[in-house]
């Protein structure tokens, strides 16, 4: 490697916006990851309902849904529900693809959100949920008052983990033609194989550096909300 | 003045002074027939011990009168009604049956004075402000208000469970159930939880107590039942139970809970 090396290299952040492409990772996993947690909760609730038919449709989902590859389910939602079905979240082009790729990612990663409450579910003993019935609550605010708030502070590590896997997760929706990270790498090795080293280290860096502190502060979490007993 | 005291509410079925009244109730737990024909009556201002070698039933029995067990056959009546089967019924029958766990089981995450006050504002509709009174009178009470802003885990184990006493009285429960309230306990706790439930019984709150404190049976029930192998064996007031128990299970019972 010469000096032109580097300079080459600098010179590719003139040309294209990598921190852009980023943010656009982080938009993505924003939302996904707000939306999953909410889907998760709800289906971690239908896991544990004392409804059968409930209790199905919850465990069926995750059995589905988990088990698909996302880029199958990325294509799905473009071609499938924006292609084929005509459903339009936007009438801006980027941002359709946009939200589309956001509810790829929210109905993926919500088996998993609903797996990890599910385990911080059985960190909480049965005693508590005898006791929320002994002085009648009924299953929904025993639920919501008892169970899920102890099973969330229980499940801070396992959902961490998700919204580690997430974000590396949100570069699939290039599948849907989201400009974002691992798109724009792809472009730029294709436009300048010279530096292919260097941007690839870029990319890969980028993501350890938005990752890895996810990872910490969910680990400290963890440690702060777990419930003393 | 907030109206604490134990004393019963005024009966609202029939007329009988039964409260508590278990009909030929039969439970399996699988092949295992833990219940075998059960008959029981508890008057209103009762105090029932129930006693038992390891496994006898005793627990299931006092989990079926709030049905945190459901029966196979047989009737549960409390206060002239017969226990409803699911739903809001049951919940709202359940708030007046208080029910005192071995293990506390008070809300992990919650402070002593909220786990007093949430029943009161979630399952019976009281205002707050109420709740929070009644809450810190009935901790007074059992003489934890001290403690009232701590998380349980930051209390002895005498101390949760006379928080947990505290919380199932804020539902003003018809009956109080006791299962082995003082056995996860370290010995020098055990007393200061008899004297709370020595004092609710003395202010005439219904209770059924499965335990093995003989002190307790003493000073405070009217009548102790022994069971063993899913049936009531025998049935007597406390003295004649421990000095001339009348089956020969109960003997050999006592005889080894004695020696200890
Ligand atoms: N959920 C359950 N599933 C299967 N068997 C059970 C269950 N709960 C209790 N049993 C069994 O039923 C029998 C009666 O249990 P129970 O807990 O009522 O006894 P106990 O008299 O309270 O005993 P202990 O003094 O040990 O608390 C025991 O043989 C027990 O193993
Ligand atoms: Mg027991």
């Amino acid at each position: 490697m010469d000096d032109g090396y580097f300079q080459q290299f600098l010179s590719l952040f003139d040309e294209f916006d990598v921190p852009a492409a980023f943010w656009v990772n982080i938009q993505l996993t924003f939302f996904a990851g707000i939306l999953a947690l909410i889907l998760g909760t709800v289906l971690a609730t239908m896991r544990i309902s004392p409804v059968p038919s409930l209790r199905w449709a919850g465990s069926t989902y995750v059995t589905l849904l988990r088990n698909t590859p996302l880029t199958i389910i990325m294509v799905f939602c473009v071609l499938g529900l924006w292609g084929q079905l005509g459903v339009t979240l936007s009438p801006d082009f980027q941002t359709n693809f946009f939200r589309l790729a956001v509810v790829g990612l929210t109905v993926y990663h919500a088996a998993f959100v609903c797996e990890a409450l599910r385990s911080g579910v059985n960190t909480v003993p049965v005693g508590q949920a005898e006791a929320a019935r002994a002085i009648g609550l009924s299953f929904w605010p025993a639920a919501r008052l008892i169970i899920l708030p102890q099973a969330f502070r229980g499940s801070v590590a396992p959902l961490g983990n998700v919204l580690i896997a997430l974000t590396k997760n949100s570069t699939v929706a290039a599948a849907a033609s989201v400009a974002e990270a691992s798109g724009l790498m792809r472009t730029m090795i294709e436009f300048r194989p010279d530096v292919i080293l260097a941007i690839f280290l870029t990319f890969a860096f980028g993501f350890v550096l938005i990752v890895v502190p996810i990872g910490l502060a969910t680990t400290a979490l963890s440690r702060r909300l777990a419930v003393a007993r | 003045m907030v109206d604490i005291s134990a004393a019963p509410p005024a009966p609202t079925g029939t007329t009988t002074d039964a409260l508590v009244e278990l009909r030929g109730v039969d439970k399996h737990f699988g092949a295992l027939h833990v219940l075998q024909n059960i008959d029981l009556t508890v008057r209103r201002g009762e105090v029932v011990v129930i006693i038992g070698p390891s496994g006898s039933g005793k627990s299931t029995l006092c989990r079926t009168i709030n049905r945190l067990e459901t029966i196979d056959s047989g009737t549960i009546v409390l206060d002239g009604v017969p226990l409803p089967a699911e739903g809001r019924a049951l919940a709202r029958l359940r708030a007046d049956v208080g029910m005192v766990f071995q293990s506390f089981n008070l809300f992990a995450h919650k402070t002593v004075l909220d786990n007093v006050v949430l029943g009161q504002v979630k399952a019976k509709g009281v205002k707050p402000a109420k709740a929070k009174e009644i809450a810190l009178a009935l901790l007074d009470r059992v003489g934890v208000r001290n403690q009232a802003d701590k998380l349980p885990a930051q209390l002895s184990g005498g101390q949760q469970q006379r928080v947990a006493i505290a919380r199932a009285l804020a539902m003003q429960p018809k009956v109080m159930l006791f299962d082995e309230p003082t056995s996860a306990l370290d010995p020098e706790m055990i007393n200061e939880v008899l004297d709370v439930m020595v004092g609710l019984a003395k202010d005439g709150m219904t209770m059924i107590v499965v335990t093995h404190e003989m002190g307790f049976a003493r000073r405070a029930a009217n009548r102790v039942v022994f069971m063993d192998g899913g049936q009531i064996v025998e049935e007597s007031d406390p003295e004649t139970f421990f000095t001339a128990p009348k089956s020969e299970r109960a003997r050999d019972f006592l005889s080894k809970i004695l020696t200890h």
